[in-house]
């Protein structure tokens, strides 16, 4: 347990040793519009900087491979998976976490129809689903089939909710055209 | 046999009922036979409880808190009994905040989320509890009006004086309340149907929707604590492998790495028990897993490395050509068949392989050890099992253990075997002080589940002149469940064969179904509706298939083969199981499985004509004493590629007390069991399992998804006793497809996953 404080005395939103404790550089990241820095070393994932270093555990881990897309992000406002992101490369570059959807006009109406829907079952995807859904939405208000066959299938639900999160995509798109309108 | 064994043991007997295990595991049939038989909740441990002081708690200021007792997988649980007790308490939904138990079976009764039971055990106790509340509230007012009880009335979060019109709110009864005596069962005014506010109305949305939409929803995987450090494990990857060496020393220079700490294997059957290894810990998970990368261990691998699936096949295939151990004999099957005409008798194997449930969170745990005990922090099906576990294996009394329960991401019954937990306290204690979490690579699930078995069933029927069948044979072959906590054992239980083989309702005079004995090499578990995949698979297949040689319409052969509506004693076809409920409460009624039929076939517009390439294919199935069917419509294109164009659900549950949360779960059981149908495989080559992640073990994306998945709730009868939902709609799901696939394309696919099977070169 070396380098740092003992058992129960530390955070792991504060330890400053949690990752290497001789790591001489921090990255600086600019997640949800805020300034965070990282001690992980740039090959990192974002992903568990995200969740194990800065607390945000709304990303998901599902896989590690980029296969499921629970862990899904916008970095420049483009749906990336932080599994396999390395923190250093969003280095200085906007990222945005389902933390942030409510404080987002697409993704607060994408959350609040995924409500309206009762699309989760258990959940566990939905955040990553969300974040395809919202980055979808931004690039094609009014999304085809085939549009959200490609935008959404690296997103994987074991429960099934697929037909929801198409009913709920369609409906949000609908919602947003409206609030234009 | 360890403590450990024992008490996983103890736990699976009372879980199944004790009848089905009485026969596999020798218990004393004669002193059974003399104890009254137990039925539904009463062979669960800790069975019901209905106490109302257990379960809600009213603050001065009105705000009712109710304890969900049972652990969120996704079914809505967490929702509906709490809706029930708030529906019976005349609540308002929105005063109600629900809580979370921890492990405590003593206390709540029965927590294995497991066997589709939630509100098939529940349903009645939570409207007691509620009923119970309701009832203190109004002997409060009473009270404290000096007026007879019965001129008063609890109406939506307040209690009415009707003949002057005062009023009083819970929150001001709340403390006089909590004082009156609690109702007795004699006592105790149910709600009538036509008074339910929630129940049955859908119309109550899910407790834990925002919180899940913002990312705000806590899972297991989820768990932060101060101090807390990260783990993962390297496993023997043949079960009952053991650790020869590993480099320590080079996943200890990985930077962040701060500890190994070896796991002993399990021993006996593996039970719930760790399958060993040596875990490496670190300040985060992205270390702890490059420091596994670095252990390069050695195993040496035990008598399942020789485990092969291709090679067992040919094993099942084999097993089933030889009778085997008879479960139910009508007339004379054998005979009947053996003497049929050639153009009348027919025969065909089907095969499920293994699969892995795949549940999107992983399995995890995070445990803290120190002088006082075990604190466990995880999501699981089956709170008290990993308490139970935890305590036997770090020699602690279970009051020194706690369980707290959050969210799962998914379950489907993975995690309602808890070895995970018991990895997580055995690294924990090795830092006593510091919270663990244990967190388990998707690979790490792959390959280290408990698989669903891999299943060859074989079928055999003669048909008589009106193409209906006069004999029937069914002879499985699978590795059974009971092999994780008897070791070798091979017999199957009756709670296995008692899922749609032993049971079959059709109207047959000759019957036989019979196990054909096969070895176990790898950890088999339940999966969503267990052994019903594959018999409804194998059965519902041949049913189609006999009903193409009669040269009749499946959906009328099916019907005709059902025969007269009529409700069937499940112990008068030798069913022992039925689901571990009573066979007079819970007959087999065929007018019901009838009803289900007709709804799915309706729903799809059975009869219609169909596009070019285009079939529609049905199923119907008993499981978890509710009833089932589907129609799948496939479209398939001249290169052999398909699609799902449409699927039609229909479901009897008995009531329906959330029946927004049953369609839900209907869609999900037929993506499910598309997934397993179309690509569901694991495989095991040198003991080990050959695929790793989803690209590999792939499961349903969207692009494949069914766009329109139509759900027919039949039934709701509130005053029969309600029947699962959670797996029932699983099983027609693979067969329905199948048959589909044929009557586009005339290629009869008998082996899963369809896979590439239609494709041409």
């Amino acid at each position: 347990m070396s380098g740092c404080a003992p058992a129960r005395k530390f955070h792991p939103l504060t330890c400053p040793t949690l990752w290497a404790p001789a790591q001489p550089t921090m990255t600086s990241l600019k997640i949800n519009e805020q300034v965070r820095s990282s001690s992980a070393p740039d090959e990192t994932p974002l992903l568990w900087v995200l969740r194990d270093e800065l607390g945000m555990t709304g990303t998901k881990f599902g896989c590690g491979m980029a296969l499921c897309g629970a862990c899904t992000v916008h970095v420049n406002g483009q749906a990336t998976r932080a599994c396999l992101t390395p923190v250093g490369s969003v280095a200085g570059r906007p990222v945005h976490t389902i933390e942030h959807m409510q404080s987002d006009r697409v993704g607060r109406v994408v959350q609040q129809t995924w409500v309206d829907l009762n699309v989760a079952q258990c959940g566990y995807c939905q955040a990553g689903q969300i974040m395809s859904a919202v980055a979808l939405l931004k690039t094609s208000p009014k999304p085809s089939e085939a549009q959200i066959d490609n935008a959404m299938s690296g997103n994987l639900c074991r429960c099934g909710t697929y037909p929801r999160i198409r009913a709920a995509i369609q409906l949000a798109s609908r919602r947003l055209a409206g609030e234009k309108a | 046999m360890n403590r450990t064994d024992s008490l996983m043991l103890r736990r699976r007997f009372l879980q199944v009922s004790t009848a089905p295990f009485a026969l596999v595991m020798g218990l004393d049939v004669e002193a059974q036979a003399t104890a009254p038989q137990k039925y539904g909740a009463d062979t669960m441990p800790g069975g019901t409880v209905d106490n109302p002081l257990v379960f809600v708690s009213i603050a001065e200021d009105g705000a009712v808190t109710i304890v969900a007792h049972r652990a969120e997988m996704g079914t809505g649980v967490r929702t509906s009994l709490p809706m029930v007790v708030a529906d019976e308490l005349e609540a308002r939904w929105d005063r109600v905040k629900v809580v979370q138990a921890g492990a405590d079976e003593a206390r709540f009764g029965n927590q294995n989320v497991d066997g589709s039971r939630s509100v098939r055990h529940f349903f009645e106790p939570m409207r007691r509890v509620g009923a119970a509340a309701r009832q203190m509230l109004e002997a409060a007012a009473a009270a404290r009006w000096s007026v007879p009880v019965s001129e008063v009335k609890a109406v939506q979060h307040e209690v009415l004086h009707t003949a002057t019109g005062r009023r009083l709110g819970f929150g001001d009864l709340a403390a006089e309340a909590a004082r009156q005596a609690v109702p007795t069962r004699e006592q105790l005014q149910l709600k009538t149907p036509a008074d339910w506010r929630y129940i049955g109305k859908g119309k109550t949305a899910g407790i834990d929707q925002i919180a899940i939409s913002r990312g705000q929803a806590s899972y297991g995987m989820d768990v932060l604590l101060p101090g807390m450090v990260f783990a993962v494990l390297a496993r023997p990857p043949v079960v009952g492998g053991r650790l020869r060496q590993a480099d320590t020393e080079a996943a200890l220079k990985v930077p962040g790495v701060l500890q190994v700490v070896e796991i002993p294997g399990f021993k006996g059957a593996p039970g719930f028990q760790p399958l060993g290894g040596i875990a490496v810990v670190a300040r985060n998970t992205w270390a702890a897993m490059q420091g596994r990368n670095a252990l390069n261990p050695q195993w040496d691998d035990g008598a399942n490395g020789r485990y092969d699936s291709t090679a067992f096949r040919r094993e099942q295939e084999q097993a089933v050509k030889a009778p085997g151990t008879v479960f139910r004999d009508n007339g004379d099957a054998p005979k009947v068949i053996s003497e049929a005409p050639e153009g009348r008798r027919f025969s065909a194997d089907y095969f499920v392989p293994h699969l892995a449930h795949a549940t999107m969170e992983p399995p995890v745990a995070t445990a803290l050890v120190n002088e006082q005990g075990c604190e466990v922090w995880t999501s699981t099906q089956n709170p008290q099992a990993a308490l139970d576990g935890v305590a036997a294996t770090l020699g602690l009394q279970p009051a020194q253990v706690k369980v707290n329960v959050l969210l799962l991401g998914g379950g489907f019954g993975r995690k309602s075997k808890p070895d995970y937990v018991t990895e997580a306290a055995l690294v924990a204690k090795a830092l006593p002080g510091t919270p663990v979490k244990l967190v388990w690579t998707r690979e790490d699930d792959i390959h280290h589940g408990y698989y669903h078995a891999v299943s060859l069933d074989h079928l055999e029927a003669a048909l008589g002149p009106d193409g209906l069948p006069e004999a029937w044979l069914h002879r499985t072959a699978a590795p059974t469940i009971t092999s994780l906590f008897a070791p070798g054992s091979k017999a199957a239980a009756p709670f296995e064969t008692g899922m749609s083989a032993t049971n079959m309702p059709f109207n047959v005079p000759h019957v036989r179904v019979e196990q054909a004995e096969v070895a176990a090499h790898a950890r088999i578990g339940w999966f969503r509706s267990v052994a019903n995949i594959p018999h409804v698979f194998a059965t519902q297949s041949f049913v189609n298939e006999l009903a193409h040689r009669a040269g009749q319409d499946p959906l009328r052969y099916a019907l005709a083969l059902l025969g007269p509506d009529r409700k069937i004693d499940p112990s008068t076809i030798s069913d022992v199981f039925n689901y571990s409920e009573s066979p007079q409460q819970y007959p087999i009624d065929t007018g019901r499985m009838r009803a289900v039929i007709e709804a799915a076939a309706r729903g799809a517009r059975w009869g219609r004509k169909l596009p070019k390439g285009h079939g529609l294919g049905l199923a119907f199935a008993y499981s978890f004493v509710s009833y089932t069917a589907t129609v799948v419509e496939v479209a398939v294109k001249p290169d052999g590629d398909l699609s799902i164009v449409e699927v039609d659900m229909a479901l009897d549950c008995g009531p329906q007390i959330n029946p927004e949360r049953i369609r839900a779960q209907m869609e999900g059981a037929a993506v499910m069991g598309l997934s397993l149908a179309l690509t569901g495989e694991i495989t095991f080559q040198n003991g080990r399992v050959q695929q790793s992640n989803y690209h590999d073990y792939e499961v349903l994306r969207h692009a494949q998804s069914p766009r329109t998945i139509r759900t027919h709730l039949v039934g709701g009868d509130p005053t029969l006793p309600p029947g699962g939902v959670g797996e029932p709609p699983v099983p027609p799901v693979a067969p329905a497809l199948v048959n589909a696939l044929f009557a586009a394309t005339g290629k009869r696919i008998r082996s899963l996953p369809v896979r590439q099977q239609l494709r041409k070169a």
